[in-house]
């Protein structure tokens, strides 16, 4: 059906522009679906059954009143499950094979790792009954001795050690004798408790087979590892997998690994026959899926009586699970932010009898810029020095750890342009000094930083003689505005209207896109976009060539002329050698690049807080971020993902703790109610800038705006609380009895 | 033991069979395939089921689908409101997640707000308080938003209750 109406329009201005999501309708009238919102017929409800012990052998398991339940299909436990190939070793050589949230082979153990590991799981016509059959299930334990106490391990934390991607700790100098010398030094510990993601929509999987062929809607942020880790833990081949993801209801990295609400879903299916559901309760998301690590932080300064820092010692330690986990980088941005002559760096890790930790919202970063950032500020009080002034004086211009270069780096005019907005100028330093009738009022600043990352994608782009483009990549959309931002850089890239333009992603049919983590999604598929629409420009002046068309008709005319009704060019391979070469120069330009510069979006947070003189309550009453991170795509959305960061950050700062109970590792405020997150009420107006300029060295310029919002903002609301009080509180959350 | 109810949702009235323990939320997404309403938590805690019964709000995983029998329910899929499209400009979402339950929510806390209730955030109770940002967040703090699209949110009901 070719035709010849070509767009003619002059294209208008879409990069940077706030235009509305292309999504908004379906989200906003209930017609977005997703992953439990796909009712096949015969649709079954999987309940999960889990440990109450934090580690033991299951020495019965009593199912007899699930069994005898009417509308039970199934009461699948480790007797009776398929078996399945254990989840694979993670190795950095082999990418997918960190999709695994734990090791734990489930249900086809009868060991218990961890306080809720899930030990059965019950497949029936509808949800109650299914809960109510999991309720009947009666497991008996024979005890092992589990290490379950945060506290307690401490002492047996052990340094991390360095790897290609990451650093467990570094040293320029001798950051220890320096500490001792220096005029002015600050010494201070902190903690940070466990925390949890809580999106709202709680991980469901719907899984379907199909004879041999198995599909699963999973709001998954990484469809490649979870198809690869489901084919390879029930054999398939990876043509009988298909991942969907079109919509995710949150994430925040709590859906980046595979944990075992996915793989039990599919059980449920394989062992049933029909299409299965399982929606974790909320418990069941505290108690399957992996939260943010807790952590003890050291930081040391010493500074010379004008304010250069001598010495910066940052030292942190986390937990992992015995069955996986992650090396939290808390210290990662001391190594980047101030310019000291001395510095020592070192993570350490402690081993618990829990569930693996996972990655939640700038891993590292968010945490480990709270200590940092309430340290400089307290240094900045001992030298009488405001901190904004603190900050400048030590603002490197090169990486202080090693001397790189920073690929950019706007925290100076972030600071500059902060200050004027803010009216910081109008802040009288001494702590305590600023009153509103019962209201202690208080201001504070701290720095937000988050390394950049690139990741392989692949697109195909089609141009039909209508004009019409198609662009297709499986990447994630769990609020971003992802397809929304990829619409503009296509219309930009192929210099087409934005209503010409027509995305496809979320599904492993399509492309392979990268995982949505790093903040790095954007870069990653804007590059394959831009480059996609190079080539397809170079095959259109081409085919004009042949055809005796000047390249400078519009391509719709160009095609036809050609007598084509469309072409399309492919980006990257999905299989195959192509795909191993992909690999293998994707990590050799990361190593080599990460060798040269210094990449990341950077930003600077100023807070007002207001606290109660008689009760201690703390409340934010003004905001404003200004961040460096490159060029913005859509000015709304990447305002928006920025203030959900510091809406994030607020809850970590004042209300967000999960507890554990020192004895046996049950996590005992499972629910939304006694975990909490911030609310309307908890959450001013926050103002957001962006300074817009690119990168040089990144796609498009981009640094990412997904995780440099939280970082910074528990420190800035810390020390906008002494400056408020006086009291310089160390130990997250900032609730109101450490206030009293 | 099931019952058999005839529910009116969305201007129409549909059949169902449903066991007493059955909530309102599960009949809505499970039997009659309203999925635009949310599970967030399933205990009242996140605002997400929100619905409208005769125009008030309701938390409908705490609400039994059998007491609901004589109500006019309003789920998502029956409201075409301003407020939507103001929803969409100011981005107030970002998963969407939420969405359903915060519009479904702020379309009856205007009711509210209309017949003249008042909030804890209310000076004068004596007075039909002005619908300030702060009456809006108040009203509105049952409804989680984990994306943080607060601000956007607040922005959208704003401007639709003007
Ligand atoms: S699902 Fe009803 S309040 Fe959370
Ligand atoms: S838009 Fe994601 S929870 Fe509100």
């Amino acid at each position: 059906m070719t035709q010849t109406s070509i767009p003619t329009r002059t294209p208008q201005r879409v990069l940077g522009e706030p235009i509305d999501r292309v999504d908004g309708h379906v989200k906003t009238t209930g017609a977005a679906q997703y992953s439990g919102d796909h009712l096949y017929p015969d649709l079954a409800h999987a309940a999960l059954v889990h440990a109450t012990v934090p580690r033991a052998r299951i020495t019965h398991i009593d199912t007899t009143a699930a069994d005898s339940l009417p509308g039970v299909h199934a009461v699948i436990t480790h007797h009776n499950a398929p078996r399945l190939q254990p989840p694979p070793k993670p190795t950095l050589l082999n990418l997918p094979t960190l999709a695994a949230g734990t090791s734990v082979n489930y249900l086809n153990t009868d060991e218990v790792h961890w306080n809720g590991q899930p030990v059965a799981v019950v497949v029936a016509d509808s949800l109650d009954i299914a809960r109510e059959a999991a309720q009947r299930i009666r497991v008996t334990y024979e005890e092992l001795p589990a290490t379950v106490d945060f506290e307690q391990e401490e002492p047996n934390a052990v340094p991390q050690k360095n790897s290609a991607l990451s650093d467990g700790g570094g040293k320029k100098g001798d950051a220890v004798a320096a500490l001792k010398s220096a005029d002015v030094s600050v010494d201070l510990r902190f903690s940070t408790p466990m925390q949890h993601h809580n999106a709202i929509e709680p991980h469901t999987t719907t899984a379907v087979w199909n004879g041999k062929a198995l599909t699963v809607h999973d709001g998954t942020q990484h469809i490649d590892w979870t198809r690869r880790h489901l084919a390879l833990r029930f054999k398939l081949p990876l043509n009988d997998v298909r991942v969907i993801s079109t919509f995710v209801g949150g994430a925040f990295g709590g859906k980046t690994n595979v944990w075992a609400g996915t793989i039990l879903a599919v059980v449920a299916a394989k062992v049933t026959g029909r299409p299965v559901k399982l929606a974790l309760s909320r418990e069941g998301v505290y108690r399957t899926t992996g939260g943010r690590t807790p952590s003890t932080q050291r930081v040391a300064l010493g500074a010379d009586a004008d304010g250069q820092l001598t010495a910066l010692i940052h030292t942190s330690v986390t937990q992992m699970g015995r069955v996986g986990g992650y090396a939290e980088q808390v210290v990662s941005q001391s190594r980047h932010l101030y310019d000291a002559e001395n510095i020592l760096v070192q993570q350490h890790q402690l081993t618990l009898d829990s569930i693996a930790n996972g990655v939640m919202r700038a891993p590292g970063e968010s945490i480990g810029s709270f200590a940092l950032e309430a340290a400089m500020d307290e240094l900045a009080h001992r030298l009488d020095l405001d901190p904004i002034e603190l900050r400048m004086r030590n603002e490197p211009d090169r990486n202080p750890m090693d001397g790189k270069l920073f690929a950019r780096r706007g925290l100076r005019e972030a600071y500059a342009r902060g200050a004027e907005r803010f009216r910081w100028a109008d802040r009288t330093p001494e702590p305590r000094s600023m009153r509103d009738g019962r209201w202690l009022v208080g201001t504070g600043v701290a720095t937000a930083f988050h390394p950049a990352w690139v990741f392989p994608a692949n697109v195909t782009m089609r141009l039909s003689a209508d004009g019409d483009v198609l662009v297709r990549c499986g990447f994630h959309e769990m609020g971003m505005g992802a397809a929304t931002a990829f619409t503009q850089v296509t219309a930009h890239a192929l210099r087409v209207p934005l209503d010409s333009v027509r995305i496809e992603y979320g599904d492993s049919d399509l492309p392979i896109g990268p995982g949505a983590g790093g903040s790095a999604q954007t870069a990653s598929v804007s590059r394959a976009i831009l480059d996609a629409a190079a080539k397809l420009k170079k095959d259109l002046a081409a085919l004009a060539r042949r055809n005796n068309t000047s390249p400078d008709e519009a391509p719709a005319t160009i095609l036809s002329r050609a007598g084509r009704t469309h072409h399309e060019v492919a980006v990257g391979a999905d299989r195959g050698i192509g795909r191993l070469a992909g690999q293998v120069r994707f990590m050799s330009t990361l190593l080599r690049e990460r060798r040269k510069y210094v990449k990341a979006a950077c930003g600077a947070q100023f807070c007002e807080v207001r606290v109660d003189s008689d009760t201690g309550e703390v409340r934010v009453t003004r905001w404003l971020g200004v961040f460096d991170i490159g060029t913005v795509v859509n000015a709304k959305t990447a305002a928006s993902q920025l203030r959900g960061g510091i809406v994030m950050g607020i809850g970590a700062a004042l209300g967000e703790e999960t507890l554990v109970d020192g004895h046996t590792g049950r996590i005992v405020n499972a629910n939304l109610a006694e975990y909490h997150v911030p609310v309307h009420a908890d959450v001013p107006r926050i103002d957001i800038e962006c300074l817009g300029d690119p990168d040089p060295t990144m796609p498009l310029g981009v640094l990412g705006a997904g995780e440099v919002g939280i970082v910074g903002v528990a420190g800035a609301i810390a020390n906008a609380v002494h400056h408020a009080t006086g009291l310089r509180v160390r130990d997250l959350p900032i609730t109101l009895d450490k206030l009293l | 033991m099931t019952h058999d109810l005839s529910l009116r949702v969305n201007g129409t009235t549909r059949p169902v069979t449903v066991e007493p323990r059955v909530s309102l939320l599960d009949v809505l997404r499970d039997h009659l395939g309203l999925t635009g309403t949310k599970k967030g938590c399933d205990q009242g805690a996140c605002g997400a089921c929100t619905v409208l019964a005769d125009g008030e709000r309701v938390l409908s995983c705490l609400a039994l689908a059998v007491q609901y029998e004589h109500r006019e329910i309003t789920t998502i899929e029956g409201v075409a409101d301003p407020l939507q499209q103001a929803f969409v400009k100011h981005d107030g979402f970002q998963c969407g997640y939420c969405t359903p339950g915060q519009i479904c929510s702020a379309l009856g806390m205007l009711a509210e707000h209309r017949s003249g209730m008042p909030s804890a955030a209310t000076e004068d109770v004596a007075t039909t308080p002005q619908l300030t940002r702060a009456e809006i967040q108040e009203r509105m703090s049952g409804n989680l938003c984990r994306c943080g699209a607060y601000n956007g949110i607040v922005s959208a009901i704003e401007e639709t209750a003007r």
